[in-house]
This record gives C-alpha cells, structure tokens and sequence, in this order.
C-alpha cells in the first residue's frame, strides 16, 4: 500500500468514522448512561437521514440539521411515553418504533425508498464554498463533521454534571436512589432518550448528506455498529472521567472503521460490516461474563477428567 | 405531624393469593414524635412504610402529611417531605457516581442545569466530617466502592441534608455489623435529635426499640397491639415487652432476626 492510499483509507475512516461516532455518543447517553437499550436507533437514524434530506432538497441546508434533530427528539419522546407510561417493555418498545418508523421514514421521501441528492446544496456543500481557497478546502467534509462531534461531545460533557445529568445518570445507576430525591425516574429517562435521538437522528442526517443519497435502509443495523464502537471505545477509556469516556466512544467508532476499511482492502465483501459488528458486540458483552465463568469451568473440566477428587 | 386513618390494603385481591395485610389500621404521630416499631414477620411493617412513602397505595383510608393528604401522591412528590432508609445500604445511594454527585442530587439544590458549586463542596465536606467516616476526603470517589456501613451512614446523610419532614428507617442497621451497626445508629439518634426530626424506624432490636426515642408500637397481623410512651413505656423490659405481645397476640413473637438483648 502506497503512502497515499493509507491516507485515503485513514480520511475515509475518519469521515465515517465520525459521522457514526455521533449515534456512539447517542447510545453513550442511552445506553452507557440510562441502561436503556434504545432499539429504535436504526429507524431514527434513518429519520434523521429522510428528514433532513427532504428539507435540505426543498433549499433550506442549514435548516436540515435542527429539523433532523427535532423529528430524532419526537421518536425518543415516543419510545420513552411507550416504556415509562404504556408498560411496554424498553426492549419491545424500541422495536415498535422502530417498526413504525420504516413506514414514516417512507412517507417522509414521499412515497419512495431513495432520494438522491446530487444536485442538492447540503451542508457539506456550503462548507465546500465557505472554505474555498482555504487550506481546509481539500477537508471540508472532516471540518462539518469535527465541528459537529466535538460540538456534541462537548454539551454531553457538561449536561451529564448539571442536575439534570446527575438525575439521567443516577436513573440508570439506581431508579429507588432518584424516586428518593424527589426525581421522577419518568421524566429523566423521557429527556435522556429524546436528547439521545436527536444525535442520533444529526447523524443520520450529516451521513446521507456526506453521500448525497438517502436510502430508507441507511440506518439497518446502526444500533450494532454503534454498540460494538462504544464497547471497543469503553476498553480504552472505560474507568475514566466522562468526558474522557465521551472520547473514548469517539476514538471506538473510528478505531471501528479503520479496521473494516482495512478489512475491506483486503477483499472482505462490503456486505460482511454488519456480521463484523455483530461478533464484535458478542465479544465485546460476553468476553468479561466468560473470562468470570473460567475458573468454575477449569475445575469442572478437571473434576471431570479425574485431577481433582 | 403525621395521620393515618382507617387505611386497608390487601394484595392480589380476588385470586386465590389474596392476603389481607391491614385492615382499618389507625396511626397517630405528633410532630418531634421519634416512634419505634417492633412486630413479628409480616406483620405489616414494611407494608405501612411503603404505604406511607407511596410505593404502594392503600385500597382505603387516607394518610395526612403535616396537613397535606398524601394518600395518592405519587412516591417521587412525596420524597421531597418523606427520607426513607431502608435494610439494604445499597439501595440508597448509585454506586457508579460520587459521594458527592450522590449528595448533590439528593440535596436538590438549584435548577436543573445546576452544577455542583464549590459552596455546596464545603457544605458537604463539613457535613461528611461529622460522619467521622473519612468520607469527607474521599468526595470523588464512586459510591460503589464504598463499605455497607458507609453506605448506610452516607444515605442517612442524603435523606436528612434537606431535612424531611418524616423520616421513615426500615431496620436499616441489620444489614450492618455489630460495631458499624451501633455507629450508625448513633449517629442516627443524633441527626434525628438535631434537626428534632419526626421518626418512625422499626426494629428486630428489642433493647433499641425501647432505649431510642420517646414511643413504642408492636405490630401484628397488620394491628398496632401495643402502643406505649412516656412513664409506662420507661418501665419495660424486654421480658415484659415479650410477655405483653403473648397476652395480646395470644402467641410468642417469632421474628427470625429478633434479637432480644
């Protein structure tokens, strides 16, 4: 590999990278923080995507961001009424939404799976004539997406010590602990989710952008991928601060897309990333749980072969 | 301070596990009143906390707060005048966040993008100290790596730091060790005569139940059947104390955690 494909494989990791480390941070928030295993990821990663393609298609570029989020909001706010109000589980509840979303997602694009963007000014564009004759012109995608992580990672580092912060973090630490200090698990968990979604759904929203397509099938999967990118981020900086741990789930989902554009350098078909990202969350969960169970398994195995009376 | 009237609750009503818990139960707490509660295994015990605290809610009857009727008030609205401690020292605090994030929270001052200023760090430096635990120079570290005691002592102070307007203990010392059990209820005793806190806190502990505070009430089969105070309640001992409940129950009180000295 010459110098300058590495460099080309290390810019396109980055780009991607970035653009699903937003959706790792969304699940940082859900997932790490509230213990809730948001399933409705991938739909709303797609809503992000449909949203915010229609707006920016319709002229409004900029204006595609907070719409993309707003819709994100709305579907957490859902998927929290249906496990806080409804009784519905927070598993089944996500999947519910998730379901629904394929139809609305459609809707969305009018009635069609795919929109194309080609011609469309998106926010990469706008950046691409904002920074024209700059030293960053060749960069302007990297510049929209670090602009938007590190925006994210930074108000994810501050939110999560205001009082607030504390009460969605202590929701999925201790809900008895919350309900005592006079905090409505309900209410933490509604706000956790609903912010969660909107990043998720900005994500959706700068990836279709990025590829100036959006497919009604762009976010299948995302919840995997983005799992498996957390969990690869929570072994560089899992005891850390939470800011610290923020990036950590910044550098996972890069560290995720280097070694799938590796992978893919070295003829893995593009269609194995989701296989890929499922082994990596089962390693990644079942790993500690195994390496806990070793022990009793060594002195069944040596009881059964007679070493041990 | 606190009334209950006339409250009844019977779990899985209408099925073949249905169990009538209390019945018509009454209950009268004047305001500083400190009251323990001793009574056999299911006897009702924790079933009148959690109807207090609104972890569950009675079929019946209604429960006034200070002149508040509380009965349907939901448990997290109720947390701002009730502190509740219960046997487990691990179901107080979050393990995975601070000392002090824990104490921030249960202090709830501030807004809701509040953060922890360095006035309120002094506040619960100073408070900690009290404790005499050496929580205080241990502010940043997680909860979860704290000792049960420790954990019991720092929930005490979270349920007291604002200070409540009833404070409900649920045997919250038997999980504990002799030595660490006695410390904090000690410091129990003191916190609850500081602020002159009304309390009710049940107990296997014969001796405590009537060596702390000013009244005692035994419990049976969702019954109060004995209630002393005052010159009468200053007489007993345990002998007697055990000997009322045969005459009233008409049978020897069996808790599996008694403990009669």
């Amino acid at each position: 590999m010459s110098v300058n494909t590495i460099f080309g494989l290390t810019q396109t990791a980055l780009e991607l990278g970035l653009i699903s480390s937003l959706t790792v941070l969304a699940l940082f928030l859900s997932y790490s923080m509230l213990k809730v295993c948001d399933l409705s990821t991938d739909g709303c990663f797609t809503l992000g995507a449909t949203v915010g393609g229609v707006v920016a298609i319709s002229g409004y570029s900029y204006l595609s961001l907070p719409a993309a989020m707003l819709a994100g909001m709305v579907s957490g706010f859902v998927t929290a009424l249906l496990q806080t109000r409804m009784g519905i589980n927070s598993l089944l509840a996500g999947i519910i939404v998730n379901t629904g979303l394929y139809s609305i997602n459609i809707a969305v694009m009018g009635n069609t799976s795919l929109l194309n963007m080609n011609k469309v000014d998106t926010v990469f564009t706008k950046a691409k004539e904002a920074l024209e004759g700059s030293f960053l012109s060749g960069q302007y995608k990297l510049v929209v997406v670090v602009v938007a992580v590190v925006a994210v990672a930074v108000f994810l580092s501050v939110f999560l010590r205001t009082r607030l912060g504390l009460a969605i973090r202590a929701t999925g630490n201790n809900p008895d602990m919350v309900r005592c200090s006079s905090i409505n698990p309900v209410f933490t968990t509604t706000v956790g989710l609903c912010i969660a979604n909107s990043i998720t759904a900005l994500s959706g929203c700068l990836l279709a952008q990025s590829q100036k397509s959006v497919n009604v099938d762009i976010g299948s999967g995302m919840v995997t991928v983005a799992l498996a990118s957390l969990l690869i981020g929570e072994v560089f900086m899992g005891r850390g601060s939470i800011p610290l741990r923020a990036v950590g789930a910044v550098l996972g989902a890069f560290v995720f897309r280097l070694v799938y554009t590796i992978a893919l350098r070295f003829n893995m078909p593009a269609f194995m990333l989701k296989l890929v990202s499922s082994i990596i969350v089962t390693i990644a969960i079942a790993g500690p749980y195994l390496k806990q169970q070793l022990p009793m398994l060594r002195r069944r195995l040596a009881r059964r072969t007679g070493s041990e009376a | 301070m606190l009334k209950i009237s006339h409250i009844s609750k019977t779990f899985n009503p209408g099925t073949v596990n249905s169990k009538k818990v209390m019945d018509d139960f009454l209950l009268d707490v004047a305001k500083g009143q400190f009251v323990t509660i001793i009574g056999a295994n299911g006897a009702g015990k924790s079933t009148l906390f959690n109807a207090i605290a609104g972890s569950i809610i009675p079929d019946t009857g209604s429960i006034v707060l200070d002149g508040e009727d509380i009965t349907l008030k939901s448990e997290h609205k109720r947390a701002r005048s009730i502190g509740r401690l219960f046997q487990d020292p691990m179901r107080g605090s979050a393990p995975g966040m601070s000392v002090e994030e824990n104490l921030a929270l249960s202090a709830g001052r501030g807004g809701w993008m509040s953060r922890i200023s360095k006035a309120d760090r002094r506040d619960f430096r100073d408070r900690l100290a009290l404790l005499d635990l050496g929580l205080e120079d241990r502010m940043k570290q997680p909860v979860g790596l704290l000792s049960g005691g420790q954990r019991q002592a720092l929930t005490l102070l979270m349920a007291t730091i604002t200070p409540p307007k009833l404070l409900l203990l649920d045997e919250h010392t038997a999980a504990l060790d002799p030595a660490t059990a006695e410390k904090v209820l000690a410091l129990t005793t003191k916190i609850v005569k500081e602020d002159n806190l009304t309390c009710l806190m049940i107990t296997h502990n014969m001796q405590s139940a009537l060596a702390l505070g000013d009244r005692t009430i035994m419990m049976d089969r969702g019954d109060i059947i004995l209630d002393v105070a005052g010159e009468e309640r200053r007489g007993l001992t345990v002998e007697n104390l055990l000997l009322r409940f045969k005459n009233a129950s008409g049978r020897a009180l069996s808790n599996d955690r008694m403990l009669l000295t």
